[in-house]
């Protein structure tokens, strides 16, 4: 089928759900590293970084969620319930986190919302890693409905997943950092990039050698030939990636650090991808399945198409209004 | 601490609450958004300082509430599943892809323009960020536009069909987005949003006169808010009670929850102007009514027959407490706001606008009830559609996603604490914002990310913080 509307729409809720770890995981990673500034200045600093975008930012996983439950419903009831505490502590954490970046400015208390920027941050970073794992693991259905218990969520494999998503996004602040600041805040950014580098590489290994593991047919996608030729250039990706990022971290650059840890993501992404196709909740809803009528696909889609480009230009244009080095000494206004 | 409790009544409790938080904000965006959109426009007309202070006072204001918005909402995407799953997966079909443009077209406008609104206006130039606040209000709108359609959609179902699975599927686009009670109920609730920010703004304004008659930017604010109010008051009652003719049409029962009509009166009914409902008894108790004057606002003839809710069996019948009381406090305060448009009308007549104390101290008193009347109509018509989700079709025990009690007793207990904390707080800084008088060079205690994306090394002495007034 060369026009599927499901498989578009599949593609346009994975590209929505990438680009918000794109763009919400660096912002996301700086509440990480919030405690580890060397001073409230920095940590000024930091926030001043993404507070123009972060709003913007976050609208992605709504539109993942929303998107999900347009063209998906069944996935989404499905899902929404399996994961019902992960997630629930999720958008409580994420409650936190954004008003954080109003309130802080508003009171002498600053101390309580650093702390609620940090926690909110690290909360959500931790339970959307621990809804992925739980999704690779695979999620139990009944008669179009969650059948599985309160928490089948919780593994020892999601809870890898989740700190390895907790130390990828850090990793992600702690590169974003090195691309927006200069002098010492930079230094010591360039100082947690390389561990956190080192330990996100060592993490995404470990998950990626127990995902087959998961369900046989994982295995069978990544491990039979000929489709195997194709799965092995995910790692061969990866490994260049590496090179960039640390010979980008010893060259003293900017951006590339910023850009290859970001392919980290973009690269683990596919991965999961070449598991899950053609499910969308594995191991027992197919892309087919969950999906909406054609008209509503069909309807929904005349608006994604039209507007998303539009969005990711003015996205674009917004980072290019804020782009540069972060200046201490002028604001923007 | 809530055992005893089905989880059906506890997810309906949940979703109350989260979606009561999250309306307030967005009724305030809306008319906020619309404000200073006329404000910068002004300004860049003009070129009275006013307008530019009043722009740069309101948009940190809204900056605030707007990220309260944001985060409320974000909840909500996410609750249709978590508690509604049934729901989620019969309705998303239909309603699926109107929330889908909601976020597409107008969260992200919002979202989008508003770095550009708040931090650009020197680095994009004044026509761009003209552009960019005209964007945010028009998408404050838009969303509002969309989920004001799946709303009516719920409780006016049209152009659908159902499949083999039970699931609602799309027949006519036209006619979903455009049901029959969408329009009423759009135009009620925008109306609703300005009014609820002129109230806001007028009470703004009316404290920072009774401190200071001669204030540039309280007189500004106080006469544009007054004008909103006498204007839009008529305009809202009017729509009101047009909308309030559809909901007869569509759904009878939540009328006469609304008016109390637990009998059917064939000679024409009486209208309840207050009374205590006995819901055991079928009956309201020491009502206090007009006779025939509900057949004559409802079917415009004296004695034209009304049905009552005797005529509906009892497992259809909406909660009548709630929906009789809601509605009376809205309908209450709608008139209240009318008296305050007529009033300021009077002053300014009279030459005493920003010479009236009483006047003044009324539209203080005023400010919040916007907000209050936003959520009983709220309450009026969604505890109105009760016993269903999508109405006649779809029963609300029905669309319960397959959770445990504890576990949405925990997660509502969570919410609740989370938000009055967090809104809470948000109140406090919202409410010592507007108590600096508009021209306060600074309105937070320090440089924020509101004006500029740099930063100043906190001074140690901020000339902003009264001894005394600091912590939350």
């Amino acid at each position: 089928m060369p026009f599927d509307l499901a498989f578009i729409w599949a593609g346009l809720i994975a590209f929505a759900v990438l680009t918000y770890v794109i763009l919400d995981g660096f912002d996301l990673g700086l509440g990480i590293l919030f405690p580890f500034a060397k001073s409230d200045h920095d940590r000024d600093l930091m926030m001043n970084s993404v507070a123009p975008v972060w709003d913007g930012n976050e609208t992605w996983l709504v539109l993942g969620g929303g998107g999900l439950f347009a063209v998906f419903p069944l996935a989404y009831a499905v899902v929404m319930p399996a994961l019902y505490m992960p997630i629930m502590l999720m958008l409580l954490a994420l409650v936190f986190r954004g008003v954080s970046f109003e309130y802080r400015w508003r009171t002498d208390k600053k101390g309580l919302w650093d702390m609620t920027f940090f926690g909110g941050s690290l909360v959500a970073a931790f339970t959307q890693g621990i809804a992925l794992g739980a999704l690779v693991q695979g999620i139990e259905v009944t008669d179009r409905a969650y059948s599985g218990g309160w928490f089948d969520w919780l593994t020892p494999f999601s809870i890898l997943t989740g700190v390895a998503v907790v130390v990828g996004y850090a990793l992600l602040g702690a590169c974003w950092l090195i691309y927006k600041t200069e002098g010492e805040i930079q230094v010591q950014a360039r100082r947690y990039a390389w561990w956190l580098g080192a330990v996100t590489l060592a993490l995404i290994g470990f998950v990626s050698i127990l995902t087959p593991l998961q369900d046989p047919v994982y295995f069978e996608r990544w491990f039979n030939l000929p489709g195997s030729l194709w799965s092995m250039l995910v790692p061969l990706m990866m490994l260049g990636l590496a090179w960039a990022f640390f010979a980008g971290l010893n060259d003293q650059k900017d951006l590339q650090p910023f850009l290859s840890a970001l392919g980290f993501f973009v690269v683990s992404f596919i991965g999961l991808g070449i598991s899950f196709y053609p499910m969308i909740v594995p191991p027992s809803l197919t892309i087919r399945e969950a999906a909406a009528p054609d008209s509503s696909l069909a309807f929904a889609l005349v608006g994604a198409v039209i507007l998303i480009p539009l969005i990711l230009a003015y996205t674009v244009y917004a980072y290019w209004v804020f782009r540069g080095k972060m200046d201490p000494s002028e604001g923007y206004h | 601490m809530l055992d005893g409790f089905s989880a059906e009544i506890l997810a309906r409790v949940q979703f109350a609450f989260t979606v009561s938080f999250h309306i307030i904000f967005p009724a305030f965006s809306i008319g906020l958004a619309s404000y200073l959109a006329v404000l910068n426009g002004l300004w860049l007309w003009k070129r009275d300082e006013t307008y530019l202070t009043l722009f740069d006072y309101w948009k940190k204001i809204f900056a605030v509430a707007f990220g309260m918005g944001v985060v409320s909402g974000i909840v909500m995407s996410y609750q249709f599943g978590t508690n509604w799953s049934v729901f989620s997966d019969k309705a998303g079909p239909v309603v699926g892809p109107l929330m889908a443009y909601e976020v597409l077209s107008a969260f992200f406008l919002e979202a989008g323009f508003l770095g550009i609104m708040l931090f650009g206006r020197e680095r994009v130039g004044e026509k761009l960020h003209m552009f960019a606040t005209a964007m945010v209000a028009f998408g404050t709108l838009l969303s509002a536009t969309w989920i004001l359609s799946v709303n009516s959609w719920m409780q006016t179902p049209a152009g659908y069909s159902i499949n083999a699975v039970g699931q609602f599927v799309p027949e006519d686009w036209w006619a979903i987005v455009f049901n029959p009670s969408f329009a009423y109920r759009l135009v009620h609730m925008v109306l609703a949003a300005f009014l609820t920010t002129a109230l806001v703004v007028g009470a703004v304004g009316a404290i920072h006169l009774l401190r200071d008659k001669t204030d540039k930017e309280a007189r500004r604010m106080f006469s544009m808010a007054m004008w909103m109010a006498a204007v839009v008051t008529p305009i809202q009652i009017f729509a009101g009670d047009l909308h309030g003719l559809n909901t007869l049409k569509h759904q009878p029962a939540k009328v006469m929850a609304m008016e109390g009509h637990f009998e059917s009166h064939p000679d024409g009914a009486p209208l309840i102007l207050f009374g205590i409902v006995d819901a055991r008894n079928k009956e309201i108790d020491y009502a206090l009514e007009i006779p025939n004057m509900s057949s004559l606002i409802l079917k415009h003839h004296w004695n034209a027959p009304l049905d009552g809710l005797d005529t509906v069996p009892d497992n259809e019948e909406p909660p009548v407490a709630i929906v009789f009381y809601s509605f009376r406090i809205m309908v209450a305060l709608g008139f209240a706001m009318l008296g305050l448009g007529i009033w300021s009308l009077y002053a300014r007549w009279r030459g005493s606008l920003f010479n009236s104390p009483w006047l003044h101290r009324t539209a203080v008193l005023m400010g919040p009830t916007g907000f209050v009347a936003v959520l009983a109509g709220w309450i009026t018509t969604e505890v109105g559609r009760q016993p269903y989700t999508v109405y006649g079709l779809l029963r609300t025990g029905d669309s319960l996603a397959p959770v445990d009690a504890p576990a949405v007793a925990t997660s509502l207990i969570a919410f609740i604490v989370v938000y009055f904390f967090i809104f809470g707080a948000g109140t406090v800084y919202l409410l010592r914002m507007m108590n600096k008088r508009p021209a306060t060079p600074k309105l937070g205690l320090r440089e924020g990310p509101i004006r500029t994306a740099g930063v100043t090394p906190a001074p140690q002495q901020d000339p902003d913080v009264i001894p005394g007034e600091e912590g939350a």
